[in-house]
């Protein structure tokens, strides 16, 4: 009898609640993400595809001071410095293996120089392995197009602010 | 006597269309109001807002490799999901989905036989459904698929009898087996329907008929976290495909039988009758997604013991009040 009354109960007062519950769920807006039809929506410190940024007169910011691969936990930085024809000191080489990288962002933070960045890019699959390999060149050309992309209001960057840029920390 | 005979034809070929269409946008349906109820959108790219995914699924099970088990037994195999199917798809036989209407002279009841015990026809037929599932899951030699059907078996039995009791107080009440004649004993206004007049006989009809359709909360035989997949486990493509068809089809013969027995069938104003028929009928459909996207399984015990010891003594105390208000 117990039972009874306490199934009863739970037919004529829980069940219409979670009814109810449901019911005013079927109306609200879907949290779906509609994504390779829509862009995808970032949080504003993403870490995605890694760039290596300029100063506003082109000049690449790196000066191979091999931190980043020091700081980076899954060994992905590989740089070798060389001189440039006014003896400064810039990076000859500067490969990170993206298959490697688990995007901590160590590299960014260890970075003296502002120079290397984790983007927002994150659809760089490719069919080799060997091709995940990004040289210092395209690095330096994520940065550009990230610029120009920028420059044009590119709809993906207006969301959301960029972190501290290189400019205002000096 | 060439036109009762085609009458006859074209009433079986819209009802078995208009059943076999509703069973391709039950799971749409299903598919798009628990998406909703969880905040997803549900199918969305096949057609306009996925309105053809029940087709491009078809096609999709109608390709799939039909392959046979190594260690089943083959003719019982391939045989269980008609068997379960067909009895699925008869039960709507003796449904009224309208009044009567005259065609070329001809008077004919908007249904397919009107039997004068229509609802121990549609109870007899559909129970039959039950041996498929049990010679389904037996004849695939695998564990999980004799689990599921022996709790399937065991549960439509258990819950059969509620379901029986539960129609009888309306049976006592409009003094007729005939779904027509049901139908006719409420059509005089909202007041007349028998869900007023048997308040608790709809509540453990519409319980016991989730429970017989094997839908959620009732689900144990699929209950997927423990079994797989119940009975079905081993099926694949059009099989596969005919035990959800099957169990769809009996979904929309009992919400059909809950709009006749308990809301007046066609019975309404202004809208047509057809219309109003198929109204109350996607009201108990939708009640069933709804309940799908609200409560949790059953755990196997309850389900025994909410059957035996809620069910069925509220059944009978229904049908003996509804009895003696009969009789005085």
């Amino acid at each position: 009898m117990a039972d009874l009354i306490r199934i009863l109960a739970s037919i004529f007062l829980a069940i219409p609640k979670g009814l109810a519950t449901t019911f005013k769920h079927l109306f609200r807006k879907t949290i779906t993400i509609d994504y390779p039809r829509k862009p995808a929506k970032f949080a504003p410190r993403y870490r995605g595809l890694h760039y290596l940024t300029r100063y506003p007169d082109g000049e690449e910011r790196c000066v191979a001071c091999g931190l980043c691969a020091i700081a980076c936990p899954s060994d992905c930085i590989y740089l070798e410095p060389e001189e440039n024809e006014r003896g400064e000191r810039v990076a000859k080489l500067y490969e990170i293996d993206e298959i490697r990288c688990i995007f901590c962002g160590y590299c960014e933070e260890a970075c003296p120089e502002e120079a290397i960045r984790l983007g927002w890019e994150f659809e760089f699959s490719q069919y080799d392995r060997k091709n995940f390999v990004w040289t210092k060149e395209m690095l330096l050309e994520n940065f550009d197009k990230l610029e120009k992309g920028r420059a044009k209001g590119f709809i993906r960057e207006k969301k959301f602010q960029f972190r501290a840029e290189p400019e205002t920390y000096f | 006597m060439l036109i009762p005979i085609i009458i006859m034809v074209v009433k079986v070929l819209v009802i078995f269309a208009g059943l076999m269409t509703c069973v391709a946008y039950m799971t749409y349906a299903e598919r798009k109001v628990v998406a909703h109820i969880q905040v997803r959108k549900g199918p969305l790219f096949v057609g306009y807002h996925g309105l053809l995914q029940p087709i491009a699924d078809a096609v999709k099970l109608l390709f799939k490799e039909d392959f046979t088990l190594a260690g089943c037994n083959k003719i019982i195999y391939n045989l269980a999901p008609l068997v379960t199917f067909i009895p699925a798809l008869l039960a709507i036989a003796v449904i009224p989905v309208g009044d009567q209407i005259t065609v070329a002279g001809e008077t004919t009841n908007l249904m397919i036989s009107d039997l004068n015990v229509g609802i121990l026809f549609i109870f007899a037929v559909s129970s039959l459904g039950i041996y498929g599932l049990v010679l389904g899951g037996w004849s695939a030699n695998s564990k999980y698929s004799l689990l599921g059907a022996l709790r399937s078996s065991a549960q439509m039995i258990s819950y059969e009898v509620s379901l029986g009791l539960s129609v009888i107080g309306v049976l006592l009440l409009a003094g007729t087996l005939s779904l027509n004649e049901i139908v006719k004993a409420q059509s005089g206004g909202i007041l007349d329907w028998f869900i007023f007049r048997q308040p608790i006989g709809f509540l453990l009809f519409v319980t016991a008929a989730i429970a017989e359709t094997n839908r959620i909360p009732f689900d144990l035989p699929e209950a997927e976290a423990e079994l797989v997949g119940g009975y079905h486990t081993e099926y694949a493509g059009m099989k596969f495909a005919m035990f959800f068809m099957g169990e769809y089809a009996s979904m929309i013969t009992v919400s059909a039988l809950a709009a006749t027995l308990f809301l007046g069938g066609w019975s309404g104003p202004i809208l047509p009758p057809v219309v109003w028929f198929l109204l109350k009928m996607s009201f108990f459909l939708f009640s069933y997604i709804w309940i799908r996207g609200t409560l949790p399984r059953f755990r196997y015990d309850q389900l025994m013991r909410f059957g035996w010891l809620v069910l069925f003594p509220l059944a009978l105390l229904n049908t003996m009040v509804t009895a003696l208000i009969a009789i005085l």
